[in-house]
């Protein structure tokens, strides 16, 4: 197993620090073993992506990160306090962007509601919600409602609502597995952006190789499930990335190129020694 | 271009009830059954059967018991059923019974309920209560199972207070469910006014027409029948009013789901 | 992914977790305490037993009515009454439905109408059936027939809404004749659409079946409820009233599971639920 990989922070300085994470999902009479033994760390400001073969319980795992899933054993420690349920300072933008938005608000609304729960005082609330709508092009919309936008605005509102919120950690979930391929590269740059802007932790699970490479500072690559950690690939391309330079970069192409065979050994059902 | 439409609309809606309403005149002009009086005598003792003190005396009773019956049942449905619809165990050890329950025809429960409470107002709140509350409970029931689980989980993770995620993820959520209900529940509870009144009252809508039936005064019957067909008629109209304000969301989210 | 032992599962944190109790078991426990409740508060004196005889009363009371031919007398006019009334009002909705959904100028005509019309609440009628008919079956029976009536006509005319316009313009650019278009066109899309008029048809026209025996004394179980109220036997009246809820019970699982048998080999049910 490589735990202490060469590009991770060592775990005192760890912002999040999942410790031998398993998760099993109980049925009638058999549990389904989704996650066997995870163990990764993700240091404060960094910019990690998580990728693997479909049903590799990113998901799962991502879910246990957010405290809305009990692991079976193991533990996730945030800002050195062991996760049981939502913690504070987190925010998650779900893969469905047309359901984690509340229908009956506007878009404004649904940014603003989660400041209303932190009680954030109003003139600053109200200019959050502003700059943020501002900072992913929404400015325009703010008393539209969510399913009177298309998908790719859609998702940037609830990307909105998470900025809004000030977190220390952000968790993605394939965010942008669902919109097309344009809008995709326009969302990957603006997530660049705002990580770049505000400091904030981003975790950031999909199953697209290329985005994994491109978005992250380091790919946390997962076996098939039951799942193990397989290789984390530090990502050792320049900071600045644009669409254009940065994927036709030679050393991208390697990066590239490795975690590939990495996800197909996976799939393959390729894993370190038990 | 929009008030041409208004006006075509408008059109549409009126010209057959006109029809109706013509038809139904002409074919009794000249009745001289006791049973159809002429339509013109009809509407002749209208305004003096009803707004000669029957609307202050009758009218206005009548629907004040039933706006407090209805509001009544609105509450305790929709309160239990988020309580039902939350918690599984509580929903499996009901189901039966509330099936039952709801499978009673309420106007059985105007006997009932007038042991308890003799014949005054209360019994009349009471059997409106008891009827409205099971369609809206059971909707209501529904539509919170339905809640989306994503929606839900944004809930969770953005730490939204019990008291904000039942305002504003739960009612909200189940509010086009908790309508139909309404909807269902307001026609049950007319009838219910109406019957709890002819079954046994001293006042009341109900009470007045049958008693203009018992004493033969025919054209005041019809009248009365009328009536009520127009207070059903005004009723729904509100309603829809208040559904197409509160849901105004709903009704665009439908649309644009079924346009992609 | 690979399966291992709850046991082994268990194991973890989330240690001793039991399972509830399935649904059944609880739903049948919830009857249970249902008519716990309803022999102890009286015996516990919580209630009087003037109003609200113990349950053992009740079912005592139910086996000495079972004993009568007047009780089965009464049953069968009340599901006489309601399957006539549920017959008339789904047959006339069918046909109605069909003629005006299927004829463009009617739908638009008179659709505003239906709404207009459907809200008048069919109790109104009451006093105009019993001058009409006197306390005959057919005073119920027009009641009856009116409401369930408007509930199998309006989901008739969604049902004919929802046809496929591809597949009605091919069948017109076939040349098929009206009945055939309707058989192969409309009657296909609209069956589940008559299924649901016809599940809440049934339940409609049984409340109106009791309300008439009950307020205008036609025969059945409403007016035998009415008289067990009049004659102070209060014990029969429950024991009625249960029966009536029994009936209720069974008419909406009927309906149910007839829907179900039909919509089985019915292709527009692949996809979605029927509500």
């Amino acid at each position: 197993m490589t735990i202490e990989s060469p590009g991770g922070p060592s775990a005192a300085t760890a912002l999040l620090d999942v410790q031998r994470l398993r998760k099993v999902y109980e049925g009638k009479g058999r549990g389904v073993e989704a996650v066997r033994d995870l163990t990764f760390t993700v240091g404060a400001g960094e910019l990690v992506c998580i990728v693997g073969p479909s049903g590799a319980g990113k998901t799962t795992l991502l879910r246990c990160v957010a405290g809305l899933l009990n692991s079976t054993s193991g533990k996730v420690v945030l800002e050195g306090r062991t996760v049981t349920g939502p913690p504070p300072g987190m925010a998650v933008v779900f893969q469905e962007y047309g359901r984690s938005l509340f229908p009956w608000m506007t878009v404004r609304q649904n940014v603003e509601r989660p400041l209303k729960e932190k009680r954030v005082p109003k003139a600053e609330r109200q200019r959050l919600v502003a700059e943020a709508l501002d900072a992913v092009g929404l400015a325009g919309s703010h008393d539209a409602h969510p399913w009177q936008l298309s998908g790719g605005m859609q998702q940037r509102v609830a990307i909105a609502r998470a900025v809004a919120y000030e977190p220390h950690i952000l968790l993605m979930d394939e965010p942008f597995a669902a919109v097309d391929a344009q809008t995709r590269a326009d969302l990957e740059d603006l997530v660049r952006a705002l990580w770049k802007r505000l400091g904030v932790t981003v975790l950031f699970v999909t199953h697209d190789i290329d985005e994994s490479v491109y978005l992250g500072q380091r790919v946390i690559v997962l076996s098939n499930s039951p799942t193990v950690v397989l290789e984390e690939v530090p990502i050792d391309l320049p900071d600045e990335r644009d669409q254009l330079t940065t994927r036709s970069a030679a050393r991208f192409t390697e990066l590239r190129g490795h975690v590939y065979r990495l996800v197909q050994r996976a799939k393959d059902g390729h894993r370190p020694q038990d | 271009m929009s008030v041409m439409d208004a006006m075509r609309r408008f059109l549409l809606l009126v010209t057959v009830p006109a029809l109706l309403v013509a038809a139904w005149w002409a074919a009794t002009a000249n009745s001289t059954d006791f049973f159809w009086p002429p339509l013109s005598k009809i509407l002749g003792t209208f305004g003096e059967t009803w707004f000669d003190g029957r609307f202050t005396a009758d009218v206005l009773p009548s629907l004040a018991r039933l706006l407090a019956g209805y509001l009544l049942a609105l509450v305790i449905g929709a309160g239990l059923g988020v309580a039902i619809g939350s918690v599984r165990v509580l929903r499996a050890f009901l189901e039966p019974v509330l099936e039952f329950f709801r499978a009673i025809p309420s106007p059985v429960l105007v006997p009932v309920l007038m042991l308890f409470a003799g014949i005054g107002n209360g019994m009349k709140v009471l059997v409106i209560v008891s009827g409205c509350v099971w369609p809206i409970l059971l909707n209501t029931v529904e539509g919170v199972r339905a809640l989306d689980e994503v929606l839900r989980d944004t809930a969770r993770c953005y730490r939204m207070r019990p008291h904000s995620r039942l305002v504003h993820l739960v009612l909200r959520g189940a509010s086009p469910r908790i309508a139909a209900g309404a909807r269902q529940a307001l026609s049950i509870g007319i009838i219910l006014m109406v019957i709890s009144e002819m079954f046994a009252a001293s006042n009341g809508l109900g009470f007045t027409i049958i008693q203009f039936q018992r004493s033969f005064s025919i054209p005041q019957m019809w009248s009365g029948i009328i009536l009520l067909g127009l207070i059903g008629i005004a009723l729904s109209a509100v309603f829809h009013l208040v559904e197409a304000r509160a849901l105004n969301w709903y009704t665009g989210l439908r649309r644009s789901q079924r346009e992609s | 992914m690979t399966a291992v032992p709850a046991h082994a599962a268990e194991r973890g944190r989330g240690g001793r977790r039991h399972r509830p109790p399935p649904a059944w078991a609880l739903g049948l426990a919830g009857l249970l305490c249902l008519t716990a409740v309803l022999e102890l508060a009286p015996r516990a004196g919580l209630v009087r037993e003037r109003f609200l005889p113990p349950f053992s009363e009740m079912v005592s009371a139910l086996a000495d009515q079972a004993g009568t031919g007047a009780f089965w007398h009464a049953l069968l006019e009340t599901l006489r009454g309601w399957a006539i009334g549920l017959a008339i009002a789904t047959a006339a909705g069918i046909v109605l439905g069909i003629v005006i959904g299927g004829v463009p100028l009617l739908r638009a005509a008179l659709s505003s109408t239906i709404e207009f019309l459907r809200p008048i609440p069919s109790v109104a009628l009451i006093p105009l059936a019993v001058l009409l008919y006197g306390t005959e079956m057919r005073s119920t029976l027009l009641l009856v027939v009116y409401a369930s009536f408007w509930q199998v006509l309006v989901q008739v005319l969604y049902g004919v809404q929802d046809v496929d316009p591809v597949a009605r313009e091919t069948a017109r650019s076939y040349r098929f004749r009206p009945l055939t278009q309707v058989r192969t066109v409309l009657w296909p899309t609209a069956l589940p659409y008559v299924l649901t008029g016809f599940r809440l048809g049934a339940a409609v026209a049984l409340i109106l079946e009791i309300t008439g025996e009950l307020v205008i004394g036609s025969p059945g179980l409403g007016k035998q409820i009415a008289v067990t109220q009049t004659s102070g036997a209060v014990a029969s009246m429950y024991a009625l009233v249960i029966v009536v809820g029994l009936i209720g019970v069974a008419v909406n699982a009927a309906a149910r599971a007839a829907e179900r048998q039909v919509l089985r080999w019915h292709p527009s049910v692949r996809g979605e639920a029927v509500s």
